[in-house]
């Protein structure tokens, strides 16, 4: 691993410190410890999301402090900041294009995770921190959309929150408790602002965990095989530090592109309409990020045959259905090292799984495409056997391939394989047969 | 020697095609997912016009934005509100503070009670926000054949088509003829306004309370000197204009810092890059 | 191979020497390009917290001044402090003009606060405490007005002439005089200059 002497700090102040908290040694360490040296770009995506939720939260905190949250002032106060506060308009367009960066940076650092394998042992709990994170930031994000009080922030509430209705005999109460009141109203824009401000510090609490993990497990690497010496290692600084500034150059120039440029571009323009209870907009839209649950929760419907063959027949209700469905997609995540048994984590040697995942991100996009379209065939179609297929990628896809897949042979080590040249599983990129 | 580097070059783009293909995939999809939905069936969509305030160097011009004002105040202002925007905020548009207390005083809001607590009223001031026309929905409503007119402060942002939009459904309506000519209703017959419904090629459902709101050319006579002449075009295109400023009145400082925040961001990812290609060399003995 | 994995490592020590100078300046400038992006990007979030737009937009109030008064005082908002406006006597205006300025812990000349002609009957002082915040008695005909007949801090007892000018007490400052204009129609507008130059306000 690392070949410096990084022990306890020299300076005799910093010792002093680090003897009656070691934060000196922790800084040292988060510094200095030894990852992989053949990550490639997808491994910027960790520390983009990072800095995506130290944004949002800065900004976010600045916002609040112009922010009305009651339904009279709301949609006035979220206006009053974009004509009236200085620079309120690049404040809030950075938070509002925050989030769809945010989870564009998280979907790709997730996908990244698939690819490479690295939900298997030993990152369990890591991967798991992330799911996590990644629920409390859909909750996060749903319930600031609520917040400007326009159309689309009602009507979003409204429907989403009229899914807990779904839940056999007190789904009714679980509603009325959610608003408190009958409908969305002012009691639940109040609650949704306090939870919008309190989440994203959740979210950093467990972000930590999944870091703390992360270092104990170390990080995997395209070849998914572990480090087995210094020679396979590099010191996170200064190397990764200034891969990841790179890599942040290039990330704020696409987030600046859409705030400066298209700020609403990710937006729906009826959220520019103050909430009006009494009329719901012709084609309600969730933000590009919710659009493949979306479809998921759509698809099921009373007369689909999958629904009454697997649960109709015994008088579960499709909305519950959808629900219980919606859920899942991301819950699914929850058991997905135990699913996929394979040995070999990365996808350049699992020449099946590599094909299925491809199908996979196919699947996902085409489930945000049909979120996106009015509920008429042939969408709907569409849409349920996208469904179908992204729950078998899991359910029954991975558990089979993992199984059966002979993968190629793997490389003797990752010092081997990068600096070696010439040998057979040399640098073996997923895009190219190696034999 | 001269192979050396091709052949790392090469490596260094089989490393990368992977990640980049599921990253531009990703990219690409999300904008693609989001393509506005209410695009189905019976919307047209609008006329394209060349804006002063389109593409990244695009600027209000000030001048036809006080003509847009002055649509507005004669044509529109009779039944649509502007509430979000102040009339102190029509100096950034050139009027003089003269200008804009003689619009304001033209109308009243209400004032602190006075001393026998008597409810009182006071002319309009520049801080105040436009005086909506009507007290209340309802009073807009009875006014209106039981549509109430939009408040149009964000009218060009809250519409998907934006100014194009509100600048065809300005001219884009056509006669009873010609409506149960081309449009059809829900269930397929021909489609004849009701009373008090007017036919408009652009709304969606081709049916509208608001009737065509200019109508003849030099309905309102500019003030300014070298003004166009206010064909029913040219006052249909400034009022938007104008509707666009009011809608995103910091658009101009929002390009301008746009390109000083992204040639910044150029620089600096030029020099991050630079600086990990030198780490790259130090720390791997590979550039 | 070991010695690759560090910059330190003699496995990098060619490159080490000739790209000293070359890495000495991407390394400042890189730190330098850090530095002002993180400045450049915390001012607007500062910048925000000054009063808004419509804030700065609101910081005028209009007073008819007709119906008030010799002897009686009233109170305004402006800029969500209290402002005091007081007609003043002949005999107050005499009391405020004989003070010598330089006994005074804060030296100020009557005229000086509040000019010379018409306008000097007219008290207009923003009434807030110097010392620390509090509002002062006096505006009451039953008030404690304080020794100097002005007004009397109850916080922590700061004493006010009829010219709102400290006189006792730990307060350090006169009570200040916001800008104003009186207009022909007898209208005061506070948070607005005198366009003609009259000297109430300047020392405020």
């Amino acid at each position: 691993m690392s070949t410096r002497a990084h022990g306890a700090p020299r300076n005799r102040t910093l010792k002093w410190i680090d003897d009656r908290m070691p934060i000196v040694s922790l800084v040292e360490h988060s510094l200095y410890y030894p990852v992989p040296r053949n990550l490639n770009y997808m491994w910027n995506f960790g520390s983009l999301a990072g800095l995506s939720l130290i944004i949002l939260i800065v900004t976010g905190i600045v916002l609040s402090m112009h922010y009305t949250p009651h339904t009279d002032y709301a949609f006035d106060s979220v206006e009053r900041i974009m004509r009236d506060v200085n620079y309120g308009w690049l404040i809030r367009y950075v938070h509002t294009n925050g989030a769809s960066m945010f989870f564009i940076v998280v979907y790709l650092h997730v996908f990244r995770g698939l690819y490479y394998g690295s939900f298997k042992a030993p990152r369990e709990l890591l991967w798991w921190l992330g799911v996590v994170i990644l629920f409390l930031m859909m909750a996060t994000a749903f319930m600031g959309y609520v917040l400007p009080w326009g159309q689309m922030s009602f009507w979003a509430a409204k429907v989403i929150t009229s899914m807990v209705g779904a839940v056999p005999l007190i789904g009714e109460a679980l509603t009325e408790l959610l608003w408190g009141g009958f409908t969305v109203d002012n009691p639940t824009l109040n609650r949704f602002y306090s939870l919008h401000y309190l989440l994203p510090f959740v979210i950093f609490g467990v972000v930590i965990l999944h870091i703390w993990a992360l270092h104990t497990v170390k990080a995997n690497n395209p070849l998914g095989i572990d480090m087995k010496g210094p020679q396979d290692s590099v010191e996170f600084h200064p190397y990764y530090t200034v891969k990841d500034l790179f890599g942040t150059g290039v990330f704020l120039l696409v987030f600046a592109a859409f705030v400066f440029y298209a700020p609403n571009y990710l937006g729906h323009p009826d959220n520019y309409i103050q909430a009006d209870p009494l009329k719901t907009p012709p084609h309600i839209v969730p933000e590009w990020y919710f659009l493949p649950y979306y479809t998921i929760l759509r698809s099921f419907t009373d007369d689909w045959w999958l629904f009454q063959v697997l649960l109709g027949w015994w008088g579960m209700e499709a909305k519950l259905a959808g629900v219980l469905a919606m859920a899942g997609a991301v819950a699914v995540l929850f058991v997905l090292p135990w699913l996929d048994t394979s040995k070999v984590r990365s996808a350049r040697f699992r020449p099946v799984y590599r094909v299925f995942f491809w199908l996979f991100v196919i699947d996902c996009l085409i489930l945000g495409w049909i979120g996106a379209q009015p509920a008429e065939q042939p969408w709907t179609a569409i849409g349920q056997w996208a469904t179908i297929w992204y729950f078998a990628h899991f359910l029954v896809i991975l558990p089979l391939v993992s199984r059966t897949e002979r993968p190629r042979p793997l490389p003797h080590s990752i010092s081997q394989s990068v600096l070696g040249g010439g040998s057979a599983a040399t640098a073996a990129s997923p895009m190219e047969a190696t034999t | 020697m001269i192979r050396a580097p091709i052949r790392s070059a090469n490596r260094t783009i089989r490393r990368l095609a992977a990640p980049a293909v599921l990253a531009a995939g990703l990219a690409a999809g999300a904008p693609f997912a989001t393509l506005p939905a209410h695009a189905a069936g019976d919307a047209v969509a609008p006329k394209e016009v060349a804006w002063t305030f389109n593409g990244v160097f695009g600027r209000y011009n000030y001048e036809q934005l006080r003509r847009g004002l002055q649509v507005y105040r004669e044509v529109c202002a009779a039944c649509h509100g502007l509430r979000l925007v102040a009339y102190r905020d029509l100096a950034a548009i050139g009027l003089s503070e003269a200008q804009i207390r003689a619009i304001a005083g033209e109308k009243e809001v209400a004032g602190e009670p006075d001393e026998e607590g008597e409810p009182t009223t006071r002319p309009a001031e520049a801080k105040d926000r436009f005086v909506d026309p009507f007290p209340n929905v309802q009073a807009a409503m009875a006014s209106n054949n039981g549509a109430a007119p939009p408040d149009l402060s964000l009218m060009v942002k809250a519409r998907g088509g934006g100014a194009d939009y509100v600048f065809s459904l300005m001219t884009g309506y056509v006669s009873e003829a010609a409506c149960k000519k081309e449009f059809k209703d829900s269930q397929g017959k021909p489609l004849v306004p009701a009373e008090g419904q007017y036919c408009n090629t652009y709304m969606p459902g081709h049916i509208i309370a608001m009737a065509p709101p200019i109508t003849e050319d030099g309905q309102v006579e500019y003030e300014e000197k070298g003004a166009p002449a206010a064909s029913v075009d040219q006052m249909a295109k400034d009022v938007t204009a104008f509707l666009a400023w009011a809608a995103e009145p910091y658009m101009v400082e929002r390009k301008r810092m746009g390109i000083k925040v992204m040639l910044f961001l150029l620089l600096f990812t030029g020099f991050m890059y630079a600086i990990y290609r030198q780490v790259k060399k130090d720390v791997k003995g590979q550039a | 191979m070991a010695n690759s994995a560090s910059p330190d490592g003699a496995g990098a020590a060619g490159t080490h020497e000739e790209g000293a100078g070359r890495r000495d300046f991407l390394f400042l400038a890189g730190g330098a390009f850090g530095a002002f992006a993180t400045g450049a990007s915390l001012w607007p979030l500062l910048d925000s917290l000054n009063p808004a737009r419509d804030t700065l937009a609101a910081s005028t109030t209009e007073v008819d001044l007709a119906p008030i008064e010799q002897g009686q005082a009233i109170t305004v908002k402006w800029r969500g402090s209290p402002v005091f406006i007081r007609r003043r006597t002949q005999k107050e205006i005499a009391e405020a003009k004989a003070v010598d300025p330089d006994d005074l812990p804060d030296p100020q000349t009557d005229e000086q606060r509040f000019g010379s002609g018409a306008r000097e009957q007219w008290l207009v002082v923003v009434g807030v405490c110097t010392h620390l915040g509090c509002i002062p008695l006096g505006q009451k005909g039953t008030d404690n007005k304080g020794e100097y007949g002005g007004w009397f801090c109850p916080c922590h007892g700061s004493h006010y002439d009829i010219s709102g000018r400290i006189r006792k007490g730990p307060a350090p400052r006169n009570l200040p005089v916001p800008p104003y204009t009186i207009t022909a129609e007898n209208k005061l507008i506070i948070g607005k200059e005198q366009p003609d130059g009259g000297q109430g306000g300047k020392t405020a």
